[in-house]
């Protein structure tokens, strides 16, 4: 089992390479951690004079690292309504929990979701690439999974681009709404307020809905 | 009060500060609040944004960097950040004025509307609209009953023989007397297909079209048949145009405005300008195959062919941001008569004063190819194309004609039916290449108005092109099944 804080440095190199481009990182101020010489004896980090590289291995456990961190973060946000200021806490504590097969169930309660709430990706585990979901395990899925007369509120928007979403906005599919499904063939038919709105299944899938009963 | 209204709806904190640096930094005269351009601006609007460009040149590079930086302060797109504020504020409006009962029972109005947008109910209601709406009330009423009062009573014995009279008595020259009332004469032909048959076609059109949307069909319509006009590159929005386009292409064609990208535009243009017939040329073709059942099948089944194909085709080719269909789907209520007819003339009023100098354009546009002779060249080049498809070479006529107006040209060949000399299947071929062929000189003009010179001309070009050989291909296919129409 890798010790906190090595998971902890673990995603700061994965989102410094992967995320913002660089290549390697200076040592700076960790030099002396334990932790380090703990990553470098299992294989995940390689260190020369000043720099630290990610290698493939580490890679790998640092992207789950960071698939548990934001759907921690998603399900505090979207099921536990955990408030914004301590979520980042709570979250890194949570994490933790979500040991493999546990971040996969949580993964699917949640529809599969693209990105954390404060929009940054999630990398996509096993269970979003094989999509066999169980009704039961609904909680947050998109409006295009929904099965007609499926109620709940809007949970927040994914969408490919800015023009998409302020369509969405604009016919007031906004977080906090709610929402039931009327309709899905041949276009979606939903229903907001007073108001009912089709769209396409590409739109349906860019709204993700936390269920009522 | 609306000033102090819009005031009311405050941001957090971090927006309000960018928000106050904006205003500050915003000098112009708008006629927008500077609050208002600040909100916009931080929504990158793009007609805000261009409009600074003008007017703020100095300030240009702070304000877009406060933009940028108030951008990166939030980890959504600031349209979602307001968008969410607006609604929390306008939800908090409704609740304290708005209570809504507790429905007990699905209503009538719903259950109808269910059965509208059930794909296989729904599709029967269409047929049953086009026609009750299109056939009986368009096609039989306006443009049969209408327009032969118009153009029998009022300008056949009234409004013709005055005006004859009164320029041959005023005008001496014969030259600019065939301008005026000669056999394609500004008033003979122009003014008169423009009031006597296109105005009481339109007008039933129009009526009818208005009834259709103030029920809160066409957002149904749209629905059900999105997922069909995706695979032709166009979103169920555009079926507005193209229903439209049954009543005239040239409106339709203006319309095709409402369609949110270039790319569907241009899909829809052509598609009006190639398979959608517009109601006077489907008056025509119907007394043309109006006693020949199978000739009308296969009429119908050639053009929504062609229709699918080319659409499929030309969604394939066209680059550009695929379409996406978001709706709102209106409550159904009964029309009013008074929405309806104000809705009616105002549109009537606009198209009438858009179509008709284009009319009296193509009056002036024969009459110098008359004169000029290039009309005679013109029709002995279209008797070739005429002939290969396997029609007589007088057929030419009826299709250099149909370019002027559309029905004109198959009112052509109606003449040429009655006089014996087409087959049943030389009539099929003859309608769908017709249908096909170049729109009427309007529409062209504005598929240029809308779509620029260089792509109305080379959609021109294509049509012609591919009008005939469809024309050939159906000829051919009909002869070596030795299917006699």
């Amino acid at each position: 089992m890798l010790s906190e804080r090595a998971e902890e440095i673990l995603e700061a190199l994965w989102i410094q390479m992967e995320e913002q481009g660089k290549k390697q990182l200076d040592l700076g101020a960790s030099r002396d951690e334990p932790a380090i010489d703990e990553l470098s004896r299992l294989g995940f980090i390689r260190k020369d004079l000043d720099h630290i590289h990610l290698l493939e291995k580490g890679k790998a456990h640092a992207s789950g690292c960071i698939r548990r961190h934001r759907l921690a973060e998603r399900l505090l946000t979207d099921v536990f309504y955990v408030r914004k200021k301590i979520i980042d806490e709570v979250s890194c504590k949570f994490e933790h929990l979500l040991h493999k097969g546990l971040e996969d169930n949580v993964c699917t309660i949640l529809g599969h979701p693209k990105v954390c709430p404060h929009g940054k990706p999630i990398p996509s585990g096993r269970c979003c690439t094989e999509r066999k979901e169980k009704r039961s395990l609904k909680f947050v899925a998109r409006l295009a999974d929904l099965d007609v007369k499926d109620k709940g509120h809007i949970a927040y928007l994914q969408t490919k681009d800015r023009s998409q979403m302020q369509k969405l906005i604009s016919i007031g599919a906004i977080p906090g709404v709610s929402i039931v499904l009327l309709q899905k063939f041949p276009s979606y038919v939903f229903q907001t307020g007073q108001s009912q709105f089709a769209i396409d299944k590409e739109l349906a899938s860019s709204i993700y809905v936390r269920l009522t009963k | 009060m609306l000033e102090r209204f819009a005031k009311k709806i405050g941001y957090d904190d971090p927006l309000e500060v960018y928000l106050s640096k904006l205003q500050a930094l915003v000098y112009g005269d708008y006629p927008l609040s500077r609050r208002s351009i600040a909100l916009l601006l931080l929504q990158e609007d793009k007609d805000v944004l261009d409009l600074i460009k003008d007017k703020e040149k100095e300030r240009l590079d702070e304000i877009l960097k406060i933009v940028g930086e108030a951008g990166a302060h939030y980890s959504h797109p600031l349209t979602y950040i307001i968008g969410q504020r607006r609604q929390e504020e306008a939800n908090r409006i409704c609740d304290a004025a708005i209570s809504f009962k507790e429905r007990q029972r699905v209503t009538l109005r719903e259950r109808l509307s269910k059965v509208l947008m059930n794909p296989f109910t729904g599709g029967p209601i269409l047929l049953f609209v086009l026609y009750y709406g299109l056939y009986k009330f368009v096609g039989t009423f306006g443009a049969g009953v209408l327009v032969d009062f118009m153009e029998d009573k009022v300008f056949g014995e009234y409004i013709s023989p005055f005006m004859i009279n009164l320029v041959k008595s005023t005008l001496p020259f014969k030259l600019l007397q065939d301008l005026l009332i000669g056999e394609y004469g500004i008033i003979t032909l122009g003014v008169r297909y423009a009031m006597a048959i296109i105005l009481p076609i339109v007008a039933t059109f129009f009526f009818a079209f208005a009834v259709v949307e103030d029920t809160g069909y066409l957002p149904r319509l749209a629905m059900l048949i999105d997922q069909l006009f995706k695979k032709i590159g166009l979103s169920g929005r555009a079926v507005i145009p193209m229903v439209l386009g049954l009543g005239c292409d040239t409106m339709a064609t203006m319309v095709t405005r409402t369609l949110p990208t270039k790319r569907e535009r241009i899909i829809a243009t052509l598609l009006l300008a190639l398979a959608i017939p517009c109601s006077a040329q489907m008056g025509v073709i119907l007394a043309l195959l109006g006693d020949n059942p199978l000739g009308l099948v296969v009429w119908l089944g050639v053009i929504i062919l062609v229709f699918l194909v080319v659409g499929f085709l030309a969604a394939k080719i066209m680059p550009g941001e695929l379409p996406t269909f978001y709706m709102e789907i209106p409550p159904l209520r009964l029309p009013h008569l008074s929405n309806i007819l104000r809705k009616t003339y105002s549109r009537l009023r606009w198209y009438f004063w858009e179509i008709l100098p284009l009319f009296i354009f193509a009056s002036v546009f024969i009459w110098l190819g008359q004169i000029t002779g290039i009309f005679n060249v013109l029709v002995r080049i279209l008797e070739h194309p005429v002939r290969w498809i396997g029609l007589p070479s007088e057929a030419g006529v009826a299709f250099l004609f149909g370019f002027f107006r559309r029905d004109y040209g198959a009112a052509g060949l109606y003449d040429l039916k009655k006089a014996g000399l087409l087959s049943g299947n030389q009539l099929v071929v003859a309608s769908v290449t017709l249908t096909l062929f170049l729109p009427c000189i309007a529409q062209l003009l504005m598929n240029i108005k809308e779509r620029g010179m260089r792509m109305g001309m080379v959609m021109s070009v294509f049509i012609l092109w591919f009008s005939f050989t469809v024309g050939y291909l159906l000829n051919i296919i009909l002869t070596l099944l030795n299917l006699q129409l």
